[in-house]
């Protein structure tokens, strides 16, 4: 394993570089980047503890690493290794199994000094107006120390800039910071940014696959899964897009998210679309909030059209489009703008690809067959197609979910094909709406909502728009 | 009850069976079940390949150069399919010792098919003591206990079985990686989880063939 990258120049690690390497952590034996020799050492020096990997208690069990306690993700193994029959959590073995006759392991040695940066921020942009008054008030509760700050910013709001003087105040006060995200798509496109707007402090990202990282920069972008190797290690943690699937959904996210802050740490949530839960707290004001109504630009969010379709359903799924999507592909306004069209399911896309090249053939929105493809979660090709759209090699991108939030793309047109389906909740539906309309130079977009029937999550979605711009003063 | 591989809950299947619990509980749910392909129709009456019933050209091969004893026959329940990779990395690489479950009736009913009528021992292939200690488990133990044979672990494994990218020849001519520690004189049946290549339990089968068994077989979950 390497040592720190910024250890001293002799060749053992200093103390200094090993405690920023272990420290903060909780991992099993085999993640340890050390050989057994040291391992065994820092042990018998009590600079390394074990700690019971799977605690029971009164007839449940509860995993240490993902806070797994639903029985049915525990299972017995007649373990080769101890020769006993015991527990292994099923929950979290994606990420190396934590079995009860294992414990896990964390740094007790002592903790290490980040360095206080004088003036780390080497980004020269400007804030808006309304981005900078919640910039500065995310600076203060860092500053502060205050417990959590939410902050509800609209699509295209410029939430990543006005993380800047917060982040800037923190690593002045010699703090570490943590940015998690849901999606490995998002620290891929926020690692170069984050790295030149602090060209001097060390920043490292951590998605599945890249796990040979050592983890262990001032600052650090991580998905929210990475967070579960992570214990009392950040002063500031900011969480991007909190109401986003996998976090609400998967009990292990918060949990880990919880261990991974020190005792006196300030959270960060970062939402457009605030689920329930947080809402409620918010208007019973026991949770402190900062709103950002309107985009970068200053010009309003798109406000979504309904347009019924009696056959959708049926044609869908006979691979046919729809009239009205056809009346409208055709009657669009600036059909040199790119168009994203959403669809429920990943059969759906494979299905329509064929259709929609065709007909978009026929009517000359595209010059040849690979300007249009589509991409779902699994899709090995996901991410250079998600590249080719952006380079506007491709001019039509069909998608699922997975690019209802996070991907940003300057000029596009959104349609979401049966909107009605369960999978487009409210908030998916205020995301994929905010896809559009995100560049200064071609502000508006058009967004369609194509379905059989009005449900609430579309309505909703539309009232929760018009009144963001009604907020916004627009 | 949650499919042991996509989690999602199953619905019981209420009718005259399960009532008297005559079939076995499920352990995956209809479309993860579904997803597993089954050998089913032809194959290589010697190893197991599927689509014709005549001997394979790997099997004439292996003819020419081993004396059939060596490895009279393998049977597999599977075809190797993605999702089967997927499981199987979960199962072996992950050491979600659980999953294994998700095969055991699988396992039972095409032993059954099978029709094999000898008295035979099963014989796991084993896992050397370094790769045991790292997964915990081994995989071919598992599918051992799930067939109604008497298991005797009598192999043991030297180095490890990771394969190189020498040719097959040059892999049957290298060293036998197996230890028989103790002569069986009936009939055997060596169970693993995949059958590739067929040279891993040719090494066996010559082993156990030498000191005195008289016929020797495999029992695999898939043919690769
Ligand atoms: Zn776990
Ligand atoms: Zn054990
Ligand atoms: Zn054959």
């Amino acid at each position: 394993m390497q040592p720190h990258p910024t250890s001293s120049t002799t060749d053992a690690p200093s103390n200094e570089a090993i405690s920023r390497l272990l420290s903060g952590k909780l991992l099993l034996r085999e993640e340890f980047p050390l050989d057994e020799k040291t391992f065994q050492r820092f042990l018998e020096q009590k600079l390394i503890a074990p700690t019971a990997s799977i605690l029971t208690k009164a007839f449940s069990h509860q995993c240490q690493r993902c806070g797994n306690k639903k029985k049915s993700l525990f299972a017995l193994i007649p373990c080769e290794i101890c020769l006993s029959t015991h527990l292994y959590c099923r929950k979290c073995i994606e990420m190396g199994r934590v079995m009860a006759c294992q414990p896990l392991y964390y740094w007790t040695g002592e903790k290490p000094v980040w360095p206080a940066h004088a003036d780390p921020c080497t980004w020269e942009g400007a804030l808006t107006h309304l981005q900078q008054r919640a910039a500065d008030r995310i600076a203060e509760a860092i500053a502060g120390q205050e417990k959590e700050l939410l902050c509800w910013a609209v699509c295209g709001a410029g939430k990543t800039e006005m993380l800047f003087p917060g982040i800037t105040k923190a690593l002045k006060l010699g703090r570490r910071i943590c940015i998690a995200t849901p999606r490995a798509d998002v620290v891929r496109e926020l690692l170069p940014r984050i790295r030149r707007a602090y060209q001097d402090v060390e920043v490292e990202g951590l998605y599945g696959g890249s796990e040979n990282k050592a983890g262990s920069a001032q600052l650090i972008l991580a998905t929210t899964h990475q967070l579960l190797r992570y214990q009392d290690a950040f002063d500031v943690m900011v969480i991007d897009e909190i109401d986003a699937f996998p976090y609400h959904a998967d009990p292990s996210l918060p949990f880990a998210a919880e261990r991974a802050k020190t005792s006196a740490s300030t959270t960060i949530y970062l939402t457009a679309t605030p689920r329930k839960n947080h809402r409620k707290r918010i208007n019973r004001r026991n949770l402190p909030h900062i709103f950002v109504p309107v985009r970068f630009h200053g010009h309003p969010l798109p406000v979504p059209k309904l347009n019924i379709s009696f056959s959708l359903k049926r044609d869908l799924k006979n691979a046919i489009l729809p009239q009205a999507f056809q009346k409208w592909t055709e009657a669009r306004e600036t059909k040199k703008r790119q168009l994203l069209i959403f669809v429920p399911a990943v059969s759906m896309a494979e299905n329509l690809q064929e259709p929609l090249t065709q007909f978009f053939l026929k009517e000359r929105t595209i010059s040849s067959p690979d300007q249009l493809t589509a991409v779902h979660a699994a899709d090995p090709d996901r991410e250079e197609k998600v590249q080719q759209f952006r380079d506007k090699q491709l001019h039509i991108l069909i998608t699922t979910t997975i690019l209802e939030r996070g991907v940003t793309f300057p000029s596009v047109d959104v349609a979401v094909l049966d909107a009605g389906h369960e999978v487009f909740d409210e908030a998916a539906l205020v995301q994929i709406a905010g896809r559009a309309g995100r560049s200064p130079d071609d502000p508006t977009g058009e967004v369609v909502f194509f379905h059989e029937g009005k449900t609430d999550a579309m309505v909703q979605a539309k009232e929760a728009i018009r009144k963001m711009n009604h907020r916004g003063g627009i | 009850m949650e499919c042991l591989w996509c989690q999602e809950a199953i619905m019981p299947e209420v009718n005259w069976a399960t009532l008297v619990q005559l079939s076995p509980k499920r352990s995956l749910c209809p479309g993860c079940e579904e997803e597993m392909e089954r050998i089913h129709g032809k194959r290589c009456p010697r190893c197991s390949k599927v689509g014709s019933d005549a001997v394979c050209r790997d099997c004439s091969w292996w003819e020419e150069r081993m004396p059939k004893e060596t490895l009279a026959q393998n049977y597999s329940v599977f075809s190797y399919n993605a999702r089967m990779k997927e499981m199987i990395a979960k199962w072996k690489y992950r050491g979600d010792y659980h999953l294994g479950h998700a095969f055991k009736q699988h396992v039972k009913t095409a032993f059954a098919d099978w029709n094999f009528s000898e008295e035979a021992i099963a014989v796991p292939i084993p896992l050397s003591e370094e790769r045991l200690q790292e997964r915990g488990f081994n995989q071919a133990k598992m599918l051992a206990s799930f067939l109604p044979l008497e298991t005797e672990e009598v192999l043991t494994r030297l180095h490890g079985e990771k394969q190189s990218k020498k040719t097959r020849e040059e892999r049957i001519l290298t060293e036998n990686p197996f230890v028989l520690e103790k002569a069986l004189h009936k009939p055997v049946v060596l169970v693993d989880d995949i059958y590739t290549t067929g040279t891993t339990l040719r090494h066996a089968g010559a082993l156990l063939h030498a000191l005195g068994c008289p016929a020797v077989y495999a029992f695999t979950l898939i043919r690769g």
